[in-house]
């Protein structure tokens, strides 16, 4: 039975370790001075230095990006939740013709490749003099995200009891009361763990930021960073402290809401 | 009343499903549209001319457009089948564990929150230069004999590619299977067990084809978005050296926005799309039934 209980143990140890690896070393690495990054490498850190972040925030200016980040992923959030709900609600909850069909359909153009759509996209914000605007990057954004959190809802929607809905309906309460008045406050959980995907893969999102945008003023976090690498030198130190900020917001929200965010991200999948 | 309830319901999805028509399927008619047109900017002077099929002609005589969709499928068939060989080893491994299911949570879910572009640089910088880290473990380890420069040839460059999309992703597909693992009914083992099955024998014939409809879920999710693999190679190789590691949405992309061909770009993102969606169509004929008939 012994032997039987250590090998859990030991696969996830390694698990661990190996997820943890590259965090670890890129945090050591953004605190080594530049010219001792390819250094024979010690895994214990020696002299630390605070060069690279201050670099980045001063000479990089990288709370312009951070910013552009978090208006572009917030409106993001906020529009697909808004208008999702309403959506997801009607979807998961009224019986109507062509409802599966608009089910499947949402769910196909979730899935469907971003690059297929680069082409008019850019066209048509070039038109409406769209390109490097904000409005520019939240519309083509609906086309990941909506899909997203209508699935995600649907499925939240769907685990709540229907007699509590309907006992208010018998109470004399109409559907949208008893929409606005019993299911929202209890779909509140569901809610904020679809504006947090919604707002993770948003703030990851990388094609569309990096075809819409020209300029630094408008750049979205992973641009900024990916453009980093300059023709000859590669600014690893900085690469790396932008990574780690990059990274702390997200981290802190998986971090808060791990148990949520594993249900959210298999129910949609596996219970449908 | 039916009629009532039906109004309501067009009333309520029309918000969502408008923004879905005017940001996705409309766009996506339109890249159809130009892929028959010769449309290029750099060029404005020759209009915008319908040109048929030469697009598509074009890029089934393009020899980088062939080597591009080659890179994506080896990319997708090898991340893909590390990532399921050790999600279901990873979930097997969560479902047995009772102690730090959190810290393991915790860590397994961080890569994949992370920014594709970050999660590549950090792999980047791993196998970065001759004295990286990577090199520096496996010199001292002995199985390189000196360090190799892994970004100057496509098969080592391949390397750091596939291992930073396994790292990433591979929590998704273990947290989608070990979803799956806990809705098999225990009293199966017992009974198995009472049986005299061995460990492996209930892996084979109680777990695996109870798993199932996970695994086809993990597999069909994964091949459809290594399909699409664009931010992790951009970041990591650029698609090079040359265009030795090019997926075919990196090389649709050089198309449209560096090389400022509309026409011939959106030829490719149609052909992408149509690949993508057959697919997709595959993954509804598998499970389809079992997710929009799993209604009240």
């Amino acid at each position: 039975m012994n032997e039987r209980r250590w090998w859990p143990i030991a696969v996830l140890a390694v698990l661990v370790a190996a997820s943890a690896f590259p965090f670890y070393w890129a945090i050591v690495s953004s605190f080594t001075p530049e010219y001792r990054l390819f250094q024979t490498p010690s895994l214990i850190p020696t002299n630390f230095v605070l060069d690279h972040y201050r670099a980045l925030f001063t000479q990089r200016n990288f709370w312009v990006p951070i910013r552009n980040s978090l208006i572009v992923a917030g409106s993001t959030t906020a529009l697909c939740v808004a208008l999702g709900a309403f959506c997801a609600y009607a979807l998961a909850r009224l019986e109507f013709p062509g409802r599966t069909l608009l089910l499947g359909a949402v769910l196909a153009v979730g899935m469907f490749p971003q690059i297929s759509v680069v082409s008019p996209l850019y066209l048509v914000l070039r038109r409406l003099h769209l390109i490097n605007t904000y409005p520019g990057l939240v519309l083509p954004y609906l086309t990941f995200a909506m899909p997203l959190t209508v699935w995600l809802l649907v499925g939240f929607f769907r685990q709540l009891p229907a007699e509590l809905e309907e006992a208010a309906m018998v109470d004399g309460a109409s559907r949208l009361r008893a929409f606005r008045e019993v299911i929202i406050p209890l779909a509140v959980p569901g809610l904020a763990t679809t504006a947090i995907l919604t707002f993770v893969y948003s703030w990851n999102e990388f094609l569309f930021a990096l075809s819409f945008t020209l300029g630094p003023e408008r750049q979205t976090v992973p641009v900024a960073i990916a453009l980093f690498r300059g023709q000859y030198q590669v600014p690893w130190g900085q690469i790396l402290a932008a990574a780690i900020v990059a990274t702390a917001p997200v981290t802190l929200l998986v971090l808060a809401f791990q148990r949520r965010i594993v249900q959210g991200l298999t129910a949609g999948a596996v219970k449908g | 009343m039916e009629k009532e309830e039906a109004r309501l319901a067009w009333a309520l999805v029309l918000p969502a499903v408008g923004a879905i028509l005017l940001v996705a399927l409309f766009p996506l008619v339109w890249t159809a549209w130009e892929s028959v047109h010769l449309h290029n900017l750099q060029m404005p002077w020759l209009g915008r001319p319908f040109v048929g099929l030469a697009n598509y002609i074009e890029a089934l005589r393009d020899p980088r457009f062939w080597g591009a969709l080659g890179h994506t499928a080896f990319f997708a068939v090898t991340s893909v089948g590390l990532e399921l060989v050790l999600g279901l080893w990873l979930a097997l491994a969560m479902n047995r564990a009772f102690r730090g299911r959190g810290l393991v949570r915790a860590a397994i879910l961080i890569p994949w929150a992370i920014p594709t572009v970050v999660s590549a640089l950090l792999w980047r910088f791993l196998f970065e230069g001759q004295s990286g880290v990577v090199n520096a473990v496996l010199v001292r380890l002995g199985v390189l004999r000196e360090p190799l420069v892994w970004f100057i040839e496509a098969n080592t460059a391949w390397v750091p590619v596939i291992l930073s999309d396994v790292w990433k992703t591979t929590p998704f597909v273990a947290l989608l299977l070990l979803a799956g693992l806990q809705n098999i009914d225990a009293s199966l083992y017992e009974a198995a067990r009472i049986d005299g099955a061995s460990a492996w024998r209930q892996f084979r014939f109680v777990t695996l084809p109870l798993l199932k409809p996970a695994i086809l879920v993990a597999l069909i999710f994964r091949t459809l978005d290594a399909f699409r693999v664009f931010d992790l190679i951009y970041a990591l190789t650029g698609g090079g050296p040359g265009s030795s590691t090019e997926p075919i949405a990196l090389y649709t992309f050089n198309a449209l926005l560096q090389n400022l061909r509309f026409g011939y770009g959106s030829a490719l993102s149609v052909i992408v799309f149509g690949i993508t969606f057959g697919l997709a169509l595959v993954y509804i004929k598998l499970i389809g039934a079992e997710l929009t008939g799993a209604r009240r």
